[in-house]
């Protein structure tokens, strides 16, 4: 079903040289991946153990303060907790007392881990257990950590589907069973779900679910396929649970996503013809969508500064299906195993990094001048005033992007910069 | 530990960023971990900077904690100094880098670099973001300042504006406006910081004559230091308002020494104030919430300056809670010294005013209860930095106050008919005022409003128990703007007078008794 590689490109990116830095990094924590989960999650509330600073960072990642109550909320460590006047474990458990008495609607809680409580090591995953017991019956208390000496960005939500995983009931059924694993946009989990229904994959579940008792269980029968490229705790997790990994592309554009259901329909010996046949309007609607897109995009330099771990994935898409050329992959970390056929559709002279050293990289950026850069929103304005055109990162993870009939707004996301900046006369 | 949803106010490092942002020539190297880079987007995207704020980070990592993070501080800062040259450096731990104490001050002062050096202690578990923007410009002016050049007898008198930052809520345009004030009065200025300042300006902190102190959340500090060092006067009235500009005025013109009446009464606020169509503005019931000084300023402007009626007071900084005290002694209000946003919610559910003017958070607060508000003070949102200039400050900040706060009223005449025509269907409950922009419209798709069926804290709305369904339809005649107030009165005066269930005849004797 796949496009051919590029010609001359037949291993592409799979076993270049990769470019390590080590030095600031401008990028978010995980903690930011608090944004979306406790959305995904109806009935889970993220209770950060931290400082004032995981508290302003969770109102200023999202760009704008959202301002009713959220699910989530951070239990900031004062002077009394860290000269020992408090002890952080007696007030722990009053916060969350007071949390669950006030919400009482919640049944799964996080504690979430952060720079300061490591570094003082607070035991969060005691203080869970210890809190699971006194609310048994009522609310369940999981925990990870979201801290930025241990997780970039999206890493955080890895953490916490891995600490899920743990957690999972067992499958004890003798069927194969497909577990499709990342948090998705509601509607676009739905639209997969139809796709596998008339693939006739079933049972099919998604982890996370969208209420805390309707996680999925998982056994040696478990086939998963993962949605998002950053999820590599939470794959080792499931495989130790006896899961096994479909390995594939990931669901962006038109390619990606048929790749991505090819390789379940595979591992679930549907016919090849019937696969054809059920994802053919699907497959070219995707087509017809990013075809409006292609001409501005179609021969422009792209670099992406890491931000998401989607870097590999997304520049595989606009190289594949809409010509652009990579000059710069960024990522901040990358799993080779999870992205090895991303990397052999990437053209071979791409440059991969991993890490970052900001400064570095921007210097590269400047003498590169690619054509759109994507980078994190504390870079977007400053380039852009150097005359760089640049999309925000961060829209491509809180945007419907995955599967066929998003595809087309994917394009649009890469595309509307560079339009904008012909369309303007000021 | 403290449960905390929204805050009003960063951690103290986040100050220093907007002291370094605000000037030039300044870099700070901010011992943190990944992560902490996030306060880059509050100034590239909030105030939309086209410059990064010029902050490194060390970026440590767990597998760095106790091996070199010391080296790596002293490599990031000698990286920093080669690549941008600054004149002057600030260092620092954000909160995480504190805990490991591995001393910046002492690491930097081994390192002996070319150039004046102010090692921060900003504790990030006792003090927040405008405590650290005030102590890291009173440590920078401490590390600066030089001896004042002799002044000639009879030379044009000199103040320094001091106050103004990076992310500071319409400092840039209040700075214009002071400025352009100062001119008319034949006062020259001597340095304006930190806001455009670079480490040299600050050096000449000491040729001033006296100092204007114009955000004391900021200044204040250094104003003092100032006065002990230079023997500097201090002017502490802020011009925000028409009385205030004019009292800011004579202050500044009796430490000059020059006549103030080339720049006295050039605003519109007191003839649009005292037009007949402003007659609908008096007695509104307003809360006031924000930093202290913008919310005591305002408070002033609303009483004194709108004829509306001050119903609530307060401010979010406890440094400056004395004085926030104080006035709401003086408006005959409780005052509301919090950073908690749920209780700030709390008091406006409970007191239904007609209008807030208050922060972000209140805007959002405002919203959901469908009350008008206007922006007063910092936190700051992309829609406080208006491509127009919008000062709040001067004559002409109080030209913008006017506007600002009359125009989200429902205004003198639409009141009326809305009341007369109560089952016109355009004017139904569910149209909302069409001044309220379409977050007031309840099915308008908000798309980042979050549904209200959500909230953490226990509604507190009053229980409407004891009323007949008869009163109670007739309340649903009053519109819905005054409908809270009418109820809270009519409560209010059935407990006084002691009846239980509260009928058309309650109602109406509650609005001949609160009649005014």
């Amino acid at each position: 079903m796949m496009t051919p590689a590029l010609p001359g490109t037949a291993t592409g990116c799979q076993s270049a040289p990769v470019l390590r830095e080590r030095g600031q990094r401008e990028v978010f924590c995980g903690l930011t991946g608090i944004i979306w989960l406790h959305r995904k999650v109806q009935d889970a509330f993220f209770l950060v153990v931290g400082s004032r600073t995981c508290a302003h960072l969770l109102q200023s990642a999202a760009g704008v303060m959202v301002f009713a109550e959220p699910r989530f909320a951070t239990a900031i460590i004062e002077e009394r907790d860290l000269a020992g006047l408090a002890d952080c474990n007696d007030e722990l458990d009053r916060v969350v007392d007071r949390l669950l008495t006030r919400r009482p609607d919640i049944r799964l809680l996080f504690l979430v881990g952060s720079c300061p409580s490591e570094v003082i090591k607070l035991d969060l995953a005691r203080a869970a257990a210890r809190l699971s017991v006194k609310h048994a019956g009522a609310t369940k208390v999981l925990n990870y950590s979201g801290s930025g000496i241990e997780t970039t960005f999206t890493e955080g939500e890895d953490a916490c589907l891995a600490a899920l995983v743990a957690d999972l009931p067992a499958d004890p059924s003798a069927a194969p069973a497909l577990m499709i694993v990342g948090t998705l946009p509601d509607v676009v989990e739905d639209q997969f779900v139809r796709l596998f229904a008339d693939l006739g994959i079933g049972p099919v579940h998604v982890l996370p679910a969208r209420r805390a008792d309707a996680m999925p269980a998982v056994g040696p029968n478990t086939r998963f396929l993962l949605a998002q490229p950053f999820l590599g705790d939470t794959a080792r997790a499931l495989e130790d649970r006896g899961a096994v990994r479909i390995d594939a592309l990931f669901p962006f554009g038109a390619e990606g996503t048929t790749q991505w259901l090819h390789a379940a329909a595979q591992a679930f010996g549907v016919d090849e013809m019937h696969f054809r046949r059920t994802i053919a309007p699907g497959r070219e609607r995707a087509k017809r969508a990013i075809a409006h897109s292609r001409a501005a995009l179609a021969g422009k330099r792209v670099t992406f500064l890491p931000d998401s771990q989607l870097e590999v994935p997304l520049a595989r898409f606009l190289a594949t299906e809409l010509g652009m050329q990579p000059v710069e992959v960024g990522t901040p970390y990358l799993h080779r195993r999870h992205l090895a056929q991303e990397l052999a559709l990437l053209p071979a002279d791409t440059l991969i990094s991993e890490g970052q050293d900001v400064d570095r990289q921007l210097d590269r950026v400047r003498a590169a001048k690619p054509d759109l850069t994507v980078c994190g929103l504390g870079l977007a304005n400053p380039l852009e005033a150097e005359g760089l055109t640049t999309k925000w990162a961060i829209e491509l993870v809180f945007s419907p992007i995955h599967g066929f009939d998003q595809a087309g707004d994917l394009a649009e996301l890469f595309a509307r910069p560079l339009r904008r900046r012909d369309v303007l006369r000021v | 530990m403290q449960l905390t949803v929204w805050t009003y106010e960063g951690p103290p490092h986040v100050g220093a960023m907007r002291i370094a942002t605000a000037m030039e020539g300044v870099h700070y190297v901010l011992h943190a971990p990944q992560g902490d880079t996030y306060a880059d987007l509050l100034f590239t995207m909030i105030e939309r900077r086209a410059k990064r704020p010029p902050v490194t980070y060390t970026t440590f990592q767990a597998r760095d904690l106790g091996t070199d993070t010391a080296q790596l501080f002293q490599t990031a800062v000698r990286d920093a100094y080669a690549r941008f040259a600054p004149r002057a450096m600030l260092v620092g731990a954000s909160c995480t880098a504190e805990l490991i104490q591995d001393d910046p001050a002492g690491l930097i002062e081994a390192m002996d670099l070319p150039c004046p050096v102010v090692a921060l202690e900003l504790p990030s578990y006792q003090r927040k973001e405008n405590w650290g923007a005030a102590e890291t410009f009173y440590q920078l002016a401490r590390k600066l300042a030089a001896d004042a050049a002799p002044r000639e007898a009879g030379a044009q008198p000199r103040a320094n504006i001091l106050g103004p930052t990076a992310l500071g809520f319409r400092h840039r345009d209040d700075v214009v406006e002071i400025t352009r004030l100062l001119a008319t009065l034949g006062i020259a200025v001597n340095v304006i910081a930190p806001l455009g300042a670079s480490p040299d300006d600050l050096a000449r902190l000491g040729d001033a004559d006296f100092n204007i102190c114009l955000y004391p959340e900021i200044a204040d500090t250094t104003c003092r230091w100032l006065e002990r060092r230079f023997g500097h006067k201090t002017v502490r009235t802020v011009p925000i308002g028409y009385g205030a500009t004019r009292d800011f005025i004579a202050e500044v013109a009796g430490l000059a020494g020059v006549d103030p009446a080339a720049v006295l009464a050039t605003s519109n606020l007191p003839w649009w104030s005292r037009s007949v169509d402003s007659t609908y503005l008096t007695g509104k019931r307003v809360f006031i919430f924000g930093d202290a000084t913008h919310a005591i300023a305002a408070a002033r402007v609303a009483r004194d300056e709108l004829g509306f009626e001050v119903v609530g007071l307060g401010c979010y900084n406890r440094e400056f809670a004395r004085d926030v005290r104080e006035a709401a002694a003086r408006y005959g209000v409780e005052p509301l010294i919090t950073d908690d946003y749920l209780e700030v919610e709390a008091a406006i559910q409970a007191l239904q005013p007609e209008l807030v003017l208050g922060t972000q958070m209140e805007r959002h607060i405002a919203k959901r209860l469908r009350i008008p508000c206007a922006v007063i003070s910092a936190p700051v949102h992309v829609q406080d930095f208006p491509a127009r200039h919008s000062p709040q400050m001067g004559f002409e900040g109080a030209n913008v106050l006017f506007d600002t706060w009359v125009h989200p009223l429902v205004m003198g005449l639409e009141e009326h008919l809305l009341t007369m025509f109560r089952d016109d269907f355009e004017f139904s409950d569910a149209a909302g005022a069409s001044h309220l922009g379409h977050g007031a419209v309840p099915h308008a798709p908000v798309a980042l409003a979050e549904p209200v069926a959500d909230p953490i804290a226990e509604p507190v709305t009053v229980v409407p128990s004891g009323w007949s369904s008869e009163a109670e339809r007739e309340l649903l005649k009053i519109p819905f703007f005054v409908r809270g107030k009418a109820r809270r009165n009519t409560e209010r005066y059935a407990t006084e007078q002691g009846i239980t269930a509260i009928t058309l005849e309650t109602l109406y004797d509650a609005k001949a008794h609160y009649a005014r």
